[in-house]
């Protein structure tokens, strides 16, 4: 089947992104947040799928914030690609479902995104799993193959 | 076509359930494998559908832990299966499955697999399981009272009294559609089949309308989706839509706002106005009164819209937009031919003026006329 | 009950027709009539072109006299801004002149919006400051009467529901519109039987006037 990339489409008239101007504005948008980060400690997630884009908008934006040096991916309920921009503190945390398709678009001030922290409510879960592994290696070494749960 | 990624559909909807055994939707998700991290990013995600902000996503989990699984009636009456399409089509499908898997969708002539006695054997089962607590979703307007019921049956049952009956046991109405909302459509000029929208009939229960011509399918299950989180209605507008989507007008929230506002436009859908993108007024764009979602949830998963694929806004989510004037006139721009008018009424109204001066004219001859010259002693004579 | 969309249809269909028709039929019938009756012939010389003088004068009173502007300067200056405030708002909106082009087949290019909303504000409060001069001017106030706040009223409130229509102060906007149209409507009904007939007719009075000077060789 073929995708709608593989279409052939002739932009006409040269439409620049610099054209639709929301870009800067939610860049101007992330820079109070992170004076609030700096002043306050207090995080800001900001749903870039709730801004009125045009055209362009979201490369320039995402051109503007550029690359830092942390990627990560997390696996659950299908992947979350997470990237740190060339600004300290800022993130982009895009959610996709199992087929990869966008499901949310955020901008993210914090020092670690919410997702990429451990959740403390499995703490205690993991601590009961970890007991469980430890219980029978005390007693006796299980064979290969026997299930220990 | 060979192959779709959409999932399967079958066994849904669900066959109506015993009520003591309603898991919460936290539960649910557990039981399928979901992580706290995968719950973290089911809230984020269903924030962004309901046009909250992110930082509500913690609030909508802890609501979400504890939401019990509402069962859902979705009626269709004289409609074009429009706005079921766009439900069908809401991207994300991981959300909006999980958000269908949890509301027991337990009635749909469109989607269900049972049909005929069968299918309104369920409707009924799941009424009377759910009584007081079910939602009804209504697609299409319906004849009313005074018009001819058979214009729209379903299974021998006039739309009006299957609504009437189906809504007593209601706890909330969600009108989908300008046809359900406003009477759309089938209520055009000159509304051969006496069609009104639900909330012209439902008083006694809350009506929630989700207009668009179809709606925006992420405002659908949005709606949805608040109703399941928070158990209440959403705040509503003066056409009781929910303001998270209806709140502003397309015109300002539209990226080709700044062309409005330097006044450039494109003239025709092909001149070079319209190959830069400029603003679309010109071309009849009704979006300065319309209220929707577009500009910033988007089309086919936030690929695009209206506006962006270079087509005026309608103002479908509007009422009796379709007798609103002309699609491709300028929303100022009266419908007629006003010249024609003025034309007409001018040359009238010069004939009127010439009479009125010939008039005068003679007055003023006639006058000139009469007068006679007096001397000084003829007047001294008559003193 | 009317919708507000059924309120809008009306006031842009139907009652935009009949609004014309009155508006076309009583102004052509006033100002024919001026013309046809004509001036009383003049049997003397003349010492000039009244042409002429008459073209001139249609231009020089645009210059204020010196001696009006010393009698009463507030009259003048808010006079001015207001009347040309008024006239911006009216034809360089691009919604009016897309109207225009609808309704005579003639455009021209409109100024952007948010100049035309400042001027409006401005416009807006040089109606509010002259009404409270007129009312609180002992002269002006013992010389107006009832009709001349009536014209103040219908002059005023198509700049105001207009200004409130394009910031959305109204809801829903169909109704916002719908007033903007209507109050507009009134306007142009009353205008061919009030004193807003001034609007065409002191082209006429201002030629006439100069015309009659510039035969007799006067300088005016």
């Amino acid at each position: 089947m073929t995708s709608l990339g593989d279409i052939p489409i002739k932009v006409e008239g040269g439409t620049s992104a610099t054209d639709f101007g929301n870009a800067l504005p939610v860049l101007s948008e992330v820079r109070h947040a992170l004076a609030r980060l700096i002043e306050t400690g207090e995080p800001t997630q900001i749903d870039l799928g709730a801004m009125p884009f045009g055209p362009g908008d979201e490369e320039r934006l995402m051109a503007l914030l550029g690359n830092g040096e942390v990627n990560a991916t997390i696996d659950a309920l299908g992947p979350t690609r997470i990237r740190e921009t060339a600004f300290g503190g800022v993130w982009v945390v895009e959610y996709l479902n199992a087929d990869e398709q966008r499901v949310a678009l955020h901008l993210e001030i914090d020092e670690v995104p919410q997702m990429l922290r451990a959740q403390r409510d499995d703490f205690t879960d993991a601590l009961a799993a970890i007991d469980a592994r430890l219980a029978p290696v005390s007693s006796n070494e299980p064979a290969d193959g026997q299930r220990t749960d | 076509m060979a192959s779709s990624h959409h999932q399967p559909t079958d066994g849904r909807p669900a066959p109506p359930r015993q009520p003591d055994a309603q898991p919460s939707l936290g539960e649910i998700l557990r039981r399928n494998g979901v992580s706290r991290r995968g719950f973290l990013k089911f809230c984020a995600a269903t924030a962004s559908m309901m046009a909250l902000p992110p930082s509500m996503a913690p609030a909508i989990a802890k609501t979400l832990e504890t939401a019990r699984r509402p069962s859902v009636i979705w009626l269709s009456f004289q409609e074009c299966t429009g706005c079921t399409e766009s439900l069908t089509r809401s991207f994300a499908p991981t959300v909006e499955n999980l958000i269908l898997d949890t509301i027991s969708l337990d009635y749909h002539h469109t989607l269900q697999a049972a049909a005929g006695e069968a299918a309104e054997q369920a409707r009924e089962a799941a009424m009377q399981a759910n009584m007081g607590e079910y939602l009804v979703v209504v697609d299409g307007s319906l004849p009313g009272p005074g018009a001819n019921p058979g214009y729209s049956t379903i299974a021998g049952v006039s739309n009006y009294d299957m609504l009437m009956d189906t809504v007593k046991g209601a706890a909330a109405v969600v009108a989908v559609g300008t046809c359900a909302a406003f009477g759309g459509l089938p209520k055009a000029d000159p509304n051969p089949s006496g069609a009104v929208a639900v909330q012209d009939l439902v008083k006694d229960k809350p009506v929630i309308n989700v207009s668009g011509c179809p709606p925006v399918p992420m405002v659908i299950t949005g709606v949805l989706a608040q109703f399941l989180t928070f158990g209440k209605l959403p705040e509503l507008d003066q056409y009781n839509r929910p303001r998270a989507f209806f709140g502003q007008a397309i015109h300002d929230r539209c990226y080709r706002r700044p062309f409005y506002d330097k006044g450039l436009f494109a003239e025709s859908f092909d001149d070079e106005g319209a190959k830069k993108g400029w603003c679309l007024y010109r071309l009849g764009c009704k979006g300065p009164m319309t209220y929707n979602a577009c500009a910033t949830m988007k089309w086919n998963g936030g690929t695009s819209w209206p506006v962006e694929a270079g087509a005026p806004c309608l103002g479908c989510s509007e009422p009796d937009f379709w007798d609103a004037g002309g699609f491709y006139k300028a929303l100022s721009v009266p419908p007629g031919k006003p010249g024609d008018t003025l034309l007409a009424a001018g040359a009238a109204g010069a004939a009127v003026g010439l009479a009125a001066g010939v008039m005068g004219r003679r007055k003023v001859k006639a006058a000139a006329k009469a007068h006679r010259t007096v001397t000084a002693d003829e007047l001294e004579q008559k003193l | 009950m009317i919708t507000p969309m059924e309120f809008l249809m009306w006031t842009k269909g139907p009652l935009f027709q009949l609004a014309l028709t009155i508006f076309a039929l009583g102004l052509l019938a006033r100002l024919v009539e001026i013309f046809v009756l004509g001036r009383a012939h003049n049997y003397a010389v003349p010492r000039g072109s009244a042409v002429v003088g008459g073209l001139r004068t249609l231009y020089k009173r645009f210059h204020t006299d010196p001696g009006t502007f010393k009698s009463a300067p507030f009259d003048v200056v808010v006079g001015i801004i207001w009347h040309t405030g008024f006239i911006i708002a009216l034809l360089l909106f691009i919604p009016h002149v897309e109207l225009i082009k609808s309704t005579f087949g003639i455009a021209w290019p409109a100024l952007p919006n948010p100049v035309v909303d400042a001027i409006t504000a401005i416009t807006l409060l040089g109606l509010l400051a002259a009404l409270a001069h007129r009312l609180l001017h002992p002269v002006k106030k013992f010389l107006s009467t009832p009709g001349d706040y009536v014209i103040w009223a219908v002059t005023f409130l198509p700049l105001l529901t207009g200004y409130l229509a394009y910031h959305r102060v109204i809801n829903p906007y169909p109704l916002a519109l719908g007033l903007h149209i209507l109050t507009v409507e009134v306007f142009l009904i009353v205008l061919p039987f009030t004193k807003l007939t001034h609007i065409f007719t002191v082209w006429l009075a201002r030629y006439y006037n100069g015309a009659t000077f510039g035969r007799k060789g006067v300088q005016s």
